[in-house]
C-alpha cells in the first residue's frame, strides 16, 4: 500500500520542467465546443434514424395509478409504443443486483403502479417524430387513488430522525460550556430546496446490435450509469457500452441514471431501432434530483475575547421515503474552528417529494450559510472584525479528530483577500454607507471544502509518430477534464501538448469514479499521472534495450524526457523514433491511483474567503451585487484558467443562493411552484458585476503524487453568506431565510422603518 | 408543409411537420447539432440563432414562420482551425465550460454587437441619441438572455469586451 511519504518524492509533475502544469492553455475540447460540433448526447448520430420518446409524469404526489387509457395514444399519427406499468418490459426489482460488484443497483422505470412523486414516470410513448410523441403523450389518460402526502418541510420537523447509521458528535460539554459562556448567538437559518438546473436536461439515444447495446448519454459516472443498465435490464454489464463525451452540466444531479437510460435502451430493443429520449426543463426539475431545503440551529458560546467555548451546529433536512440522502449541512463545521465543547448532528425527514441529492458541494453549500453568519453576528458583538473572530479560533490541529492539517491556509486566504479587496473601506457600523437610493454594506466568509481521492485507472498509449493517448472511462461535465488529463500526461511524459489526445467518456476504457464531489481531477488525475509513469518506465527500457538507439546501454536512471525527446545526457531521439523504429505496433500501459494507506492520518480540505459588496436598495429591497472577490487554496494548481472559471462559476452560484434561488413548495400537488428557466432564478449575466478570484500558491503533498486538490466545489462554499453578511453590513437587517428576495428586505427594513 | 429557409448560405427546402420549431428543423432535419435545446420556452438562449441577422430563440419560432429567411447557425460562423473572431475569443478567454449554452452565447454575441453598432438602445443606454458604448454594464444587460449555469459570466464578458474593443 502506498503512504503520503511516496507522494512527497520530486516527479514530473512538481518539477514541471516543461511548464505545462499550472499554464492557462485553452480547454481541449474548446474548439468543438465554440463551433457546435461537440455532440452532446441528444446530438449522437445513431446508425439509423430514432424514434422519438417522450415521458407521461404523474401529477399527484403518492398513491396509486389506478387505470390508464391509452387508447388514443396508442391510435395517434406516429406513435410506435405506449407503455404504462401494465405492459412495460420485464426488469430487475428495485435495488437488487445479480453481481455483487456492480456500482449501481437495479433502476426499473415504470416499475409499478405506486407514485411515490410528484413527476414520477407514469407511462412512455415513443414516435416517429417528436412533434407526433410529444402530441400522443398528451393524450394517454391517468386515473389516480391519491394517499395523504406529507410534502411540507417546515410542518413535519416532529418526524424527524436520525439518518441511518449516525449518531451526533458530542465533544467536551457543549451544554454547560454554553450555559457558562458569556457572549452567545443561538439563531436558526434556512436554506431551501434549490435546483441544478444543468443547461442540458438529461438525455439518451440507444440502440442495439444483437444482445448489446450501446447508450449515448448525459451522466457524470461512466460505471455507475452502465451498471445501472445492465442490472435492470438483467443483461451482463459487458453488453452496455455506455458514453457520454460531453456534458451539458452536471454539478451534482447527473452523478445517477435517471429514466431516459431505461427507457430508450428498452424501446430500441422492442423496436430494433434507435431510441431517443430526452427529459424537457418541466420534467428535470421533478423527475431529477435537487438540494434538499435545511433548517440550522447554530449555537456559538464565546469569551469577550472571542474564543469560543461552546459550538453547536445541528441541522435538519429531508428526503424522500424510497430514496436515503442526507444533506450534511453540519459536517463541515467538525473541521473549521477551535472550540473545546462541541455538538453537531443531522436530523431527517422523510417525504413525498421528488428525490433529494447530491448538488455541487452538498453539505457545505447550504451548511455554511448558517455558521459563516453566526460568525458575523458573534462578532458584531464583541465588536471584533469578522476576520479578527476567525483567526482568533483558528485550529492548530483539526478541532474534532485531533489529526493534523495536512495544509491550511485559511488565514492567509482571508488576510490577503482582506487586502485586495479593500476591506478596510468597511464600516463596521451597518447601515452607515449610502449611494444614492442604494444602500451599501460589506461582508466576508470563510470557506471549507474536503478533499478526497478514490481508486482510479488509466491509459495511455504512444503510437509510431509520438502521438500519445489517453484513455480514462472519466467524463468532463464542464470542469476541464479534457484538458488537465492532457497536462498532466504532456507534463508527465515531457512531450509538448499538442502531441497528447484525450479520450473519456466510454466503459470500455479504464474506470474512474467520474465527476463528483469535487474529486474528480485528483482522481482521474493521478491515475493518468501513474499511467504516464508507467509509459516512460516501458519508453526509458525499450531505448537503452534497443542496440539501434542511441540510448542503447545507457543507465536507465539518467533517462530524461523533454519535448518529445528521450535522452541521457547527449545521446537522444525523438519518441516517434524510438516508438517507430523499436515498437512500430505502439505501446499501451496503464496505470492506477488508490488512497494512501496514511492518508486518512491527517485533516484534508481546500480553504477559501469570500468577500462581497452589495447594493441595497431602500425602496424596493432590491440587493444588487457590486462587487465579489474570493481567495482560495486548493493544492496545486493545473490550469489557472479552467480552475479559475470553475471557482467563480462556484461563486456565482453563491450569489444565485443568497439572492435568488428557490423551489417553492405548492402543497396541494408536492410539485415546485416554480419548474421552468424563466420562474427558478440561476443567475444571468446582469447579476453578476466585478467579480474575480485569486489562488494561494500551494502544494498538498498528503493528497496525491502531485499535491492538487479539487476546485469544483469550493467556490460556492460559504460565498452565500458573505452576501447575507453584506446585506447586514449595508442596512442592518439580519436575514436568515435564503433566498434574500425583495419581500424579504423589504419587510426587514419597514420593520426597523427604513 | 413545405418551407425553404436558407442556412449558412444553402437554400433548403423542408417538408415536415407544421408544429416543427425552428430549433427542431435544423437539429432533427438538417442535422445542425451546434444549436442546443436548454428550455424549449424561450426561457434559456441555448437556441439562439441568427434570422436575418437578428438574434432569435430559435425554440419559440416555427419553422414554417421562416419561408424565405437567411439562418446563421454556431455552424455558420466558423469551424475548428478556421474560427469566427467570437468563438476564437471565447476560446481564449475560456468564456465556457460544459459548453452547453457557448453556441447560443456565441450567437447572441454576434447579433448583439450588431444591435449596437446600428445603434439599438437597451435598458443600460443613457443617452439613446449617442453611438451606443458597450460598457460592462450595456454588455451584461444585452446578455441577459443567455442563461449559462456553469456561470462564466465573468469570462463571456471579457471575451466580449475584447470583441467590443474590436468593432467600436
Ligand atoms: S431552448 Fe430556446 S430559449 Fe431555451
Ligand atoms: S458553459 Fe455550461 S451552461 Fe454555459
Amino acid at each position: 500500500m502506498t503512504s503520503v511519504r511516496d507522494w512527497a518524492e520530486p516527479n514530473p509533475v512538481t518539477e514541471n520542467r516543461g511548464g505545462v502544469i499550472g499554464k492557462g492553455v485553452d480547454r481541449y475540447e474548446g474548439a468543438l465546443k465554440v463551433t457546435g460540433t461537440a455532440p452532446y448526447a441528444y446530438d449522437t448520430v445513431a446508425p439509423s434514424p430514432p424514434a422519438i420518446g417522450v415521458l407521461v409524469t404523474a401529477t399527484i404526489p403518492r398513491g396509486r395509478v389506478t387505470s390508464v387509457d391509452t387508447a388514443a395514444a396508442e391510435a395517434a399519427p406516429g406513435v410506435q409504443l405506449v407503455w404504462t406499468h401494465l405492459n412495460v418490459p420485464a426488469q430487475a426489482p428495485r435495488g437488487t443486483r445479480a453481481n455483487p460488484r456492480s456500482q449501481r443497483a437495479s433502476n426499473p422505470a415504470l416499475g409499478s403502479d405506486r407514485v411515490e412523486y410528484y413527476g414520477q414516470s407514469v407511462a412512455f410513448v415513443v414516435a416517429d417524430t417528436f412533434e407526433n410523441a410529444r402530441a400522443a403523450a398528451e393524450l394517454v389518460k391517468v386515473a389516480y387513488a391519491a394517499e395523504p402526502a406529507v410534502v411540507d418541510f417546515m410542518a413535519s420537523f416532529d418526524q424527524a430522525t436520525l439518518p441511518p447509521d449516525e449518531e451526533d458528535v458530542h465533544i467536551g460539554d457543549f451544554h454547560g460550556a454554553f450555559a457558562a459562556a458569556p457572549v452567545t448567538i443561538d439563531e436558526t437559518y434556512f436554506s431551501p430546496i434549490q435546483n441544478h438546473v444543468q443547461m442540458e436536461p438529461c438525455a439518451t439515444i440507444a440502440w442495439w446490435e444483437g444482445d448489446k447495446v450501446t447508450v449515448h448519454t448525459s451522466i457524470q459516472m461512466v460505471k455507475g450509469g452502465q451498471h445501472a443498465l445492465a442490472e435492470t435490464l438483467a443483461i451482463p454489464s459487458s453488453d452496455v457500452h455506455l458514453l457520454t463525451r460531453y456534458i451539458g452540466g452536471g454539478f451534482g444531479g447527473k452523478g445517477q441514471p435517471y429514466d431516459d437510460l431505461i427507457l430508450s435502451a428498452l424501446a430500441a430493443r422492442a423496436l430494433k431501432r434507435p431510441v431517443k429520449v430526452a427529459y424537457t426543463r418541466q420534467q428535470m426539475f421533478h423527475g431529477t434530483i435537487h438540494r434538499p431545503a435545511v433548517d440550522m440551529r447554530v449555537r456559538l458560546g464565546a469569551e469577550p475575547n472571542g474564543r469560543l467555548t461552546a459550538f453547536a451546529v445541528e441541522a435538519t433536512t429531508h428526503c424522500a421515503r424510497a430514496a436515503t440522502f442526507t444533506e450534511h449541512a453540519a459536517n463541515f463545521s467538525r473541521n473549521l474552528y477551535a472550540a473545546p465543547n462541541r455538538l453537531t448532528g443531522h436530523r431527517l425527514v422523510r417525504m413525498d417529494l421528488p428525490h433529494a441529492g447530491p448538488m455541487r458541494a452538498p453539505g457545505e453549500a447550504p451548511g455554511m450559510l448558517s455558521l459563516e453568519c453566526a460568525m458575523d453576528e458573534l462578532a458584531e458583538k464583541l465588536g471584533l472584525d469578522p476576520i479578527e473572530l476567525r483567526i482568533r479560533n483558528e485550529p492548530d490541529i483539526d478541532p474534532e479528530t485531533g489529526k493534523p492539517f495536512s495544509i491550511r491556509q485559511l488565514v492567509r486566504c482571508m488576510t490577503e483577500g482582506a487586502q485586495r479587496f479593500g476591506w478596510e473601506r468597511r464600516n463596521p457600523v451597518p447601515g452607515q454607507v449610502r449611494d444614492g437610493r442604494w444602500m451599501v454594506g460589506m461582508g466576508m466568509a470563510a470557506a471549507i471544502r474536503g478533499n478526497f481521492l478514490l481508486p482510479a485507472k488509466a491509459g495511455v498509449r504512444i503510437d509510431a509518430g509520438g502521438i500519445i493517448t489517453l484513455r480514462q472511462g472519466m467524463t468532463d461535465i464542464g470542469t476541464g477534464t479534457y484538458t488537465i488529463l492532457a497536462q498532466i500526461t504532456a507534463e508527465t511524459l515531457g512531450v509538448p501538448l499538442g502531441h497528447v489526445r484525450v479520450e473519456i467518456g466510454d466503459s470500455d476504457f479504464p474506470p474512474a469514479p467520474g465527476s463528483g464531489g469535487q474529486f474528480g481531477a485528483a482522481t482521474a488525475g493521478s491515475a493518468a499521472f501513474e499511467a504516464g509513469m508507467n509509459l516512460r518506465r516501458a519508453l526509458t527500457e525499450l531505448a537503452v534495450g534497443d542496440p539501434n538507439s542511441p540510448l542503447y546501454g545507457g543507465p536507465a536512471e539518467y533517462v530524461t524526457f523533454e519535448n518529445g525527446v528521450i535522452a541521457i545526457e547527449n545521446r537522444s531521439e525523438t519518441l516517434a523514433a524510438l516508438v517507430g523504429r523499436a515498437a512500430p505496433d505502439g505501446i499501451y500501459v496503464e496505470g492506477s491511483i488508490s488512497p494512501a494507506a496514511d492518508a486518512r492520518d491527517y485533516s484534508q480540505h481546500t480553504y477559501g474567503a469570500h468577500f462581497a459588496e452589495v447594493g441595497v436598495n431602500q425602496v424596493t429591497g432590491e440587493v444588487r451585487l457590486r462587487k465579489m472577490f474570493g481567495v482560495f487554496a486548493a493544492g496545486r494548481i493545473l490550469n489557472a484558467k479552467t480552475a479559475k472559471s470553475q471557482i467563480t462559476g462556484g461563486m456565482i452560484w453563491g450569489v444565485g443562493t443568497a439572492l435568488t434561488e428557490v423551489n417553492a413548495v405548492d402543497p396541494r400537488f408536492g410539485s415546485f411552484v416554480n419548474q421552468d428557466m424563466a420562474e427558478y432564478l440561476a443567475p444571468v449575466h446582469a447579476d453578476i458585476v466585478d467579480l474575480d478570484a485569486m489562488f494561494l500558491d500551494e502544494a498538498d503533498d498528503k493528497a496525491n503524487p502531485m499535491g492538487i486538490k479539487g476546485v469544483g466545489e469550493l467556490g460556492i462554499a460559504g460565498a452565500g453568506a458573505a452576501i447575507a453578511n453584506a446585506i447586514y453590513n449595508a442596512t442592518g437587517v439580519r436575514l436568515r431565510d435564503y433566498p434574500m428576495t425583495p419581500d424579504k428586505v423589504l419587510a426587514g427594513l419597514m420593520a426597523k422603518g427604513l | 408543409m413545405r418551407t425553404t429557409i436558407t442556412v449558412n448560405g444553402t437554400a433548403r427546402t423542408l417538408d415536415v411537420d407544421p408544429r416543427t420549431t425552428l430549433l427542431d428543423a435544423l437539429r432533427e432535419h438538417l442535422g445542425l447539432t451546434g444549436s442546443k435545446k436548454g428550455c424549449d420556452h424561450g426561457q434559456c438562449g441555448a437556441c439562439t440563432v441568427l434570422v436575418n441577422g437578428v438574434r432569435i430563440n430559435s425554440c419559440l419560432s416555427i419553422l414554417a414562420m421562416h419561408d424565405g429567411d437567411q439562418v446563421t447557425t454556431i455552424e455558420g460562423l466558423g469551424q475548428p482551425g478556421a474560427l469566427h473572431p467570437v468563438q476564437q475569443a471565447f476560446l481564449e478567454r475560456d468564456a465556457l465550460q460544459c459548453g452547453y449554452c457557448t453556441p447560443g452565447q456565441i450567437c447572441s454575441t454576434v447579433g448583439m454587437l450588431q444591435e449596437a453598432a446600428d445603434g439599438w438602445a437597451s435598458k443600460e443606454t443613457a443617452d439613446l441619441s449617442a453611438p451606443t458604448a458597450l460598457t460592462d454594464a450595456e454588455i451584461r444587460e444585452r446578455m441577459s438572455g443567455n442563461i449559462c449555469r456553469c456561470s462564466a459570466y465573468p469570462q463571456i464578458l471579457a471575451a466580449i469586451r475584447d470583441l467590443a474593443g474590436e468593432v467600436a
